[in-house]
């Protein structure tokens, strides 16, 4: 059961980066245009 | 609006020398519109950036230079056909967007927990005590409280503050249940930790608030929706107008602070910012929206205009006999506002079926407690833990989910249709209606006179029409545009003689376009059919007669058959001629039609037929059906109706069809059907769940079992909606 030790706080990193990185996009207004970006891909200058 | 309003108070100054500033922008429909506004401004040298939000029809330009040029980038997009406003994005995102924000944050928490505990909590219930020492459980119990506890205290705010508002004002809602069964079964697990127990239900309280929260924060977003699409219409409007001071000088001032006296130069194409007379100026004015006229009527030197009437010819100086607060508009936005205050207050549903739950699940808890502790047997501790569970299994997940997710649904579905949903409950006060009461000019008609039997025309005939007209935006001018499609004639000296017609010269020719006497048609026989009409003469040959008619939406006749079919009593009243309202209402097969109808009489018509226990929704685009609207319990508008008339619907429909009217309806109505079966369900789940909670046989995992199980149950019986269709 040792292994425990190494796996708790192994499993608690990974879900702390997951939730790090949603509030990231959140607050760098990932989800604001959620329709546009479909739109986008179909110009085709740039 | 065909001119910029001043942009001023919206610019921002960034701290690097630039400006910045927001416009909503109505009428992107599609990839083109975001590429022809974007590289429209960025052609422009002194442009950083201009980026559209697709979502929500907004714009932002950055740019170098004077904060003066705002005025040139707004009208660069008006010019490509677009109507803006500008906005102040603080004022506008304020509460709403932090309420979304938060609960996003709040569920993000709770679904990062709950998995986490999850972790933890498929060892502790596939194992005994043999498997597993009960050093191990301990532990695992305890890294269980570290992960639940922070996420309990934040992500039960939503919930504890409006609970805690509630009990403020000694009432209770859902939420007070739900917080007292998130704090009790938190509580109850410490101290089951604390000695050892066999039963946390960390995992239990956290998931609850998961699947609310996901209930919770669709709702949020339905209503922001809903909110920002009333609002964006409420920018839309505020208008000003050009005031000509005695000095000569030209000002923009807002309608709100016109008063009498002043003198107002009204342009071609603009509206008419406020009642009052005119003193310069020849033209026709287009009152269709006020009065449901088709055609427009000639003013002349001292005759009278009113506020959200259209100049259509030429441009007009007039002097304001009313302050803004005293004109028709203001008269009839009076009149909505009663209409809207007698109207009687809707309940939805959820509070309803909230109204008796919340007492009846406090109830079920207390008599457990009691009941356990007093013939059960069972001390304090263990009493109040089944009590816990009995708050938490019948804790409306899936009440709570049960309208939020349909709501959402239809509201999508209904946005792809071209249809607008503006207040939240919307759907639901139109799936209950007996009435249907119809106005004619704009709803039931387009609201355009159309050119009769084009085809009878050769083609040189409409172009050398079309080749006049086009210099003119008289509505039958139009019509003349809109049925020739072809190259036009380069017609010289174009002049429009309001009140006769456009008179113009080409090949030597002088062409006149316009009423029979004035196009020397007087001595040609003259038809009776009543129908608009406009004479040709090309200085040649016979003058040329265009008849015209404001025609039916295609589909009206059949959408109105649909209706009847269906049961419902469909009602015509309108401002127009008996003639024309009669012709109409037989075309569509409606027997029961009003005609000269004012504004207050269709309002009062409308309280009588709920006095009478009718549930009626009215249809309706002018200024003068505006009180209407607001008194009706539910009320739609074609998106070409007055800006008045679309804030005060509560469905607004895009396009020349009038199917949406049908389509909504069959949409709201299995709406409401797929919310009866999701309380249904979540009801059934009860019936089970409870007596098993009160006997004390829940354990953690049958109720996370029983928790998602039912939500996931209700989201997929909404989901049916996505393939529905009304036929």
């Amino acid at each position: 059961m040792n292994i425990l030790v190494y796996l708790i706080p192994i499993a608690f990193t990974l879900g702390f980066a997951g939730l790090a990185a949603f509030f990231w996009a959140m607050k760098n207004d990932q989800f604001e245009d959620l329709d546009g970006a479909a739109q986008r891909i179909l110009h085709d200058d740039e | 609006m065909t001119h910029s309003i001043s942009t001023a108070p919206f610019i921002i100054n960034e701290p690097d020398g630039t400006h910045s500033m927001c416009v909503l922008v109505d009428g992107i429909r599609c990839a083109g519109c975001i590429a022809n506004i974007e590289r429209t401004l960025k052609e422009q040298a002194d442009i950083v950036s201009a980026r559209v939000n697709f979502s929500t029809r907004r714009l932002k330009i950055i740019w170098r230079g004077g904060a003066n040029l705002a005025d040139t980038w707004v009208s660069l997009v008006q010019g490509l056909g677009f109507r803006t406003m500008p906005y102040d994005p603080a004022v506008s995102e304020a509460a709403d967007t932090r309420e979304e924000k938060f609960l996003l944050k709040c569920l993000a928490v709770a679904g990062f927990a709950s998995g986490n505990l999850m972790l933890f909590s498929i060892p502790l219930w596939t194992s005994d005590s043999v498997e597993m020492t009960a050093a191990t459980r301990s532990m695992f119990q305890w890294v269980q409280a570290f992960i639940a506890m922070p996420a309990i205290i934040y992500c039960g705010l939503p919930f504890y503050k409006s609970a805690w508002a509630a009990l403020k004002e000694y009432r209770t809602n859902m939420d007070v249940p739900i917080s007292v069964a998130v704090v009790l079964a938190t509580a109850m697990s410490l101290f089951e930790t604390y000695n050892h127990g066999e039963h946390a239900y960390f995992d239990s309280g956290v998931m609850l608030l998961f699947f609310l929260l996901i209930g919770r924060y669709l709702d949020a977003r339905a209503r922001g929706q809903a909110r920002s699409a009333a609002k964006d219409l409420l920018h839309m409007m505020q208008g000003f107008a050009t005031v000509l001071h005695s000095d000569g000088r030209h000002e923009r001032v807002a309608l709100g602070n016109i008063e009498t006296g002043m003198i107002l130069v009204v342009a071609a194409g603009e509206k008419i910012g406020a009642d009052g007379e005119v003193i310069t100026g020849v033209s026709e004015i287009d009152t269709s929206l006020i009065t449901g006229e088709t055609l427009p009527q000639t003013a002349i030197v001292g005759s009278k205009l009113f506020a959200g009437t259209l100049n259509i010819a030429a441009p007009l100086t007039m002097r304001v006999t009313q302050n803004a607060d005293q004109s028709l508009l203001a008269e009839i936005i009076r009149l909505m506002e009663t209409a809207e205050q007698s109207q009687a207050k809707y309940v939805t549903i959820a509070d309803q079926i909230s109204s008796w739950y919340t007492p009846a699940v406090h109830a079920l808890a207390a008599i457990t407690f009691l009941g356990w502790l007093w013939f059960g047997g069972a001390p304090w501790q263990v009493a109040l833990l089944y009590a816990a569970t009995v708050l938490i299994i019948t804790c409306p997940c899936a009440l709570g989910l049960a309208v939020p997710v349909v709501q959402v649904l239809a509201t999508g579905k209904l946005m792809r249709m071209g249809v607008l949903i503006k207040s939240g409950s919307a759907l639901e006060r139109l799936a209950t209606i007996t009435h249907v009461v119809l106005d004619k000019t704009g709803t039931l008609t387009l609201g355009h006179p159309e050119l009769v039997d084009a085809a009878q025309y050769s083609q040189s005939q409409l172009q050398l029409a079309a080749s006049v007209a086009v210099h003119s935006k008289h509505p039958l001018s139009r019509a003349v545009c809109r049925a020739y499609s072809g190259a036009l004639l380069p017609v010289e000296h174009v002049q429009e003689i309001a009140g006769q017609g456009l008179q113009a010269g080409y090949n030597g020719h002088t062409i006149r376009l316009g009423k029979a006497g004035w196009s020397g048609a007087a001595d040609v026989v003259h038809v009776n059919d009543h129908a608009l009409e406009l004479w040709l003469y090309d200085g040649d040959t016979a003058p040329l007669r265009f008849a015209f008619t404001d025609a039916l939406r295609e589909d009206a006749a059949q959408v109105v058959q649909k209706l009847q079919s269906s049961g419902l009593t469909l009602t015509m009243l309108s401002g127009d001629r008996p003639k024309a309202v009669n012709v109409a209402a037989q075309a569509v097969g409606i027997t029961n039609a009003l005609a000269h109808v004012s504004p207050v009489e269709k309002s009062q018509y409308l309280q009588t037929l709920a006095h009478n226990g009718a549930h009626v929704l009215m249809v309706g685009d002018g200024l003068n059906d505006a009180p209407s609207l607001a008194a009706a319990q539910v009320s739609m508008s074609p998106a070409s109706a007055a800006d008045i008339a679309q804030n005060a619907a509560d469905i607004v429909f895009q396009g020349d069809k009038f199917a949406p009217v049908y389509t909504t309806w069959r949409i709201a109505k299995f709406s409401q059907v797929l919310v009866k079966q999701n309380f249904a369900l979540a009801m059934l789940y009860n019936i089970v769940a409870i007596p098993l909670a009160m006997a004390g046989y829940v354990t953690p995992i049958i109720a996370a079992i029983a928790m998602s199980s039912s939500s996931i149950i209700v989201v997929l019986n909404a989901l049916r909606l996505n393939i529905y269709e009304a036929k």
